[in-house]
């Protein structure tokens, strides 16, 4: 098994969210980035079946600015073999990240696509899925389990109603939800051996992909605030207000 | 041209999620078809027939669209898809996992989680788990997009019963095999549609502890749910967890017990009518955004809260 992790970077999930006053978008300048939390999960999971014996190898992908970089250093250091950085100035769409994907499957071939479920920035929760479309391979999306069985994978899915069982026959895409499991930080050793390890760059522009965005943002704006409340003292307090004044019990 | 609604396939969900997708889909033009499929087609068309603003029915009974066999489902909706201006599913599991897929078989972009339809091509969608909203115009010559059932009041039931006609396209790809789903029975009212909801987190401390919500939801008729951190330390199956990256719920009432409020679980209840948070930290996030909180001890306050309830429900 040949498996292909790709990794996003994104805004750090702790970090706090300014939107731009220009409403064009979120402030990014001195904001801390990260690896999307979900790629990380699915990258350890990669790293695990590799570990295992069950994968030969672990190639990772990233579509996006130079800055990328780091973070594909980052995969390599958490036990990924080889990292590519598809390189573009644009912030594509979900459907554009997938026609590259599925370019660079072209030229690596390779029978598992680990992805996130959703990236925490755009919170889309789409690529995997329109990945798997335009491959026509099986999708299992929102993995929290996964057990290679011969030609195929048996993958445990976070449903509304609980969990589901699937097995696809590889090759399959699949995306991973948190319960996955917990990733393992990186070591110093290894740190120091990723920088040996081989980073290639490719444009996107040169990948003969239609790139064209359907997809316009006109505008970002903040929420609408929710104002605190006031603090009650006691349940008598408490359920006289939901009755009384907020009519809802 | 016209609007086809991907109906929810169990019928709980159905009659929580798609009167609403129905409303929806009435702001973008007056003729709406639902697709249903599943176990119960044959139940969920007569109920989808009856909504109001349904002005047909697409019944496909095949055995291989049930149990949301995305590949099996999206190649259909696909299909099908030539004669609509708008695809609509809604933000469940189910939805998310199929409607990408059919709008990449037609290299269409798909729009995630709208909240808001300002016009048939213009869109409005929180990011950054509701940090912000993006108001987004859609290009591709047909809409696929993911509806947040919760932002749209549901479609009544009409006077108008809706033709209901059977879908004979077999698209058996034999991509992926369905084992089995394995779902804790609850009395409970579900999650997405309850009118109450009462949530615990980590402070709960254990699952032997999510008991004491129990008497408070059995008098309120109200949904249990949980944090992230209650659901990884194996309090309650997953199923229960509200959030960036769980369910979204909006009842009228949330209470909050012995959760932070970080802005990951924000993003699945902050638009709740009103919001009570109970939590021993004065300074916890989740009292920025309550309606009433009380600062104590869950252990101390849950029975008080239960025993004064008694007293009036
Ligand atoms: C990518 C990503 C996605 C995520 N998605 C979600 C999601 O969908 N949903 C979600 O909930 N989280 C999500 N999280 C996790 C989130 O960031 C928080 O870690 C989580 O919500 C914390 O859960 P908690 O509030 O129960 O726990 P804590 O933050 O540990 O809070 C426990 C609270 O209980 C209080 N407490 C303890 N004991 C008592 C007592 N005896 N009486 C009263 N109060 C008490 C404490 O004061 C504290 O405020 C996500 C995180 C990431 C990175
Ligand atoms: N620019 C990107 N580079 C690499 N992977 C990406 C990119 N965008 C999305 N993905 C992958 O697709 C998953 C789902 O993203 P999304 O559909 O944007 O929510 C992410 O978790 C990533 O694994």
């Amino acid at each position: 098994m040949r498996i292909l992790v790709t990794v996003k970077r994104v805004i750090d999930p702790y970090a706090r969210i300014r939107v731009r006053a220009d409403h064009t978008g979120v402030e990014t300048a001195h904001v801390k980035m990260a690896i999307n939390p979900f790629d990380e999960i699915a990258l350890e999971e990669a790293v695990r079946l590799k570990e295992k014996g069950d994968a030969k190898e672990v190639i990772v992908l990233s579509v996006g600015s130079c800055a990328s970089q780091e973070t594909l250093r980052g995969a390599l250091a958490l036990g990924a073999d080889r990292a590519t950085l598809i390189e573009t100035d644009e912030d594509l769409q979900p459907l554009s990240v997938a026609k590259l994907i599925q370019a660079f499957l072209l030229i690596e071939s390779c029978d598992v696509v680990l992805m996130g479920k959703q990236s925490i920035d755009g919170d889309h929760n789409q690529t995997g899925q329109l990945l798997a479309a335009l491959l026509k391979w099986p999708q299992a999306t929102f993995a929290s389990k996964i057990t290679p069985q011969g030609e195929y994978l048996e993958v445990v899915r976070e449903v509304d109603e609980g969990l589901e069982t699937l097995c696809v026959k590889r090759p399959a895409v699949i995306t991973v939800d948190l319960r996955l499991n917990e990733p393992r930080y990186p070591t110093l050793p290894n740190i120091m051996k990723a920088k040996q390890k081989s980073l290639a760059v490719l444009k996107a522009s040169e990948m003969n992909v239609d790139l064209q965005p359907q997809i316009k943002i006109l505008r970002v704006d903040a929420p609408p605030v929710r104002k605190a409340g006031e603090k009650v003292n006691s349940a008598a307090e408490l359920v006289q207000k939901l009755r009384n004044e907020a009519k809802v019990i | 041209m016209s609007i086809l609604i991907i109906a929810e396939e169990h019928p709980s969900s159905f009659s929580a999620i798609t009167p609403a997708l129905v409303s929806a889909g009435c702001q973008l033009d007056k003729d709406i078809h639902v697709l249903v499929v599943g176990e119960h087609h044959a139940a969920l068309a007569q109920q989808a027939a009856a909504i109001s603003g349904v002005t047909r029915v697409l019944e496909a009974p095949q055995a291989i669209y049930a149990r949301g066999a995305a590949e099996n489902n999206a190649a259909l909706i696909a299909d099908l898809a030539s004669q609509y201006s708008h695809i609509l599913a809604s933000t469940t599991t189910r939805g998310k996992n199929i409607l990408p897929r059919a709008a990449g078989l037609l290299n269409c972009a798909p729009i995630s989680d709208v909240i808001a339809i300002e016009s048939i091509d213009t869109f409005i969608r929180p990011i950054y788990a509701g940090n912000a909203r993006a108001t987004v115009q859609c290009l591709s010559p047909i809409k696929f997009m993911t509806v947040r059932a919760s932002s749209f009041v549901k479609a009544p039931e009409g006077t108008d019963v809706a033709p209901i006609i059977p879908v004979t396209a077999a698209f058996d790809l034999k991509l992926s095999e369905w084992i089995n789903c394995e779902s804790v029975p609850s009395e409970r009212p579900e999650l997405g549609s309850a009118r109450v909801v009462i949530s615990g987190g980590r402070g709960l401390g254990s699952a032997e502890n999510f008991q004491l919500l129990s008497g408070i939801a059995n008098l309120l008729h109200a949904a249990l749910g949980a944090s992230r951190a209650a659901v990884d330390a194996g309090f309650v199956p997953n199923d229960y967890q509200v959030g960036q990256t769980g369910k979204i719920v909006a009842p009228d009432l949330y209470i909050a017990v012995g959760i932070s409020g970080a802005i990951q679980h924000l993003a699945g209840m902050k638009d709740s009518k009103v919001i009570v948070a109970i939590n021993k930290d004065p300074d916890a996030p989740i009292f920025q955004v309550a309606d009433y909180g009380w600062v104590g001890d869950l252990f101390e306050i849950l029975p008080q809260l239960e025993s004064e309830l008694k007293k009036i429900l």
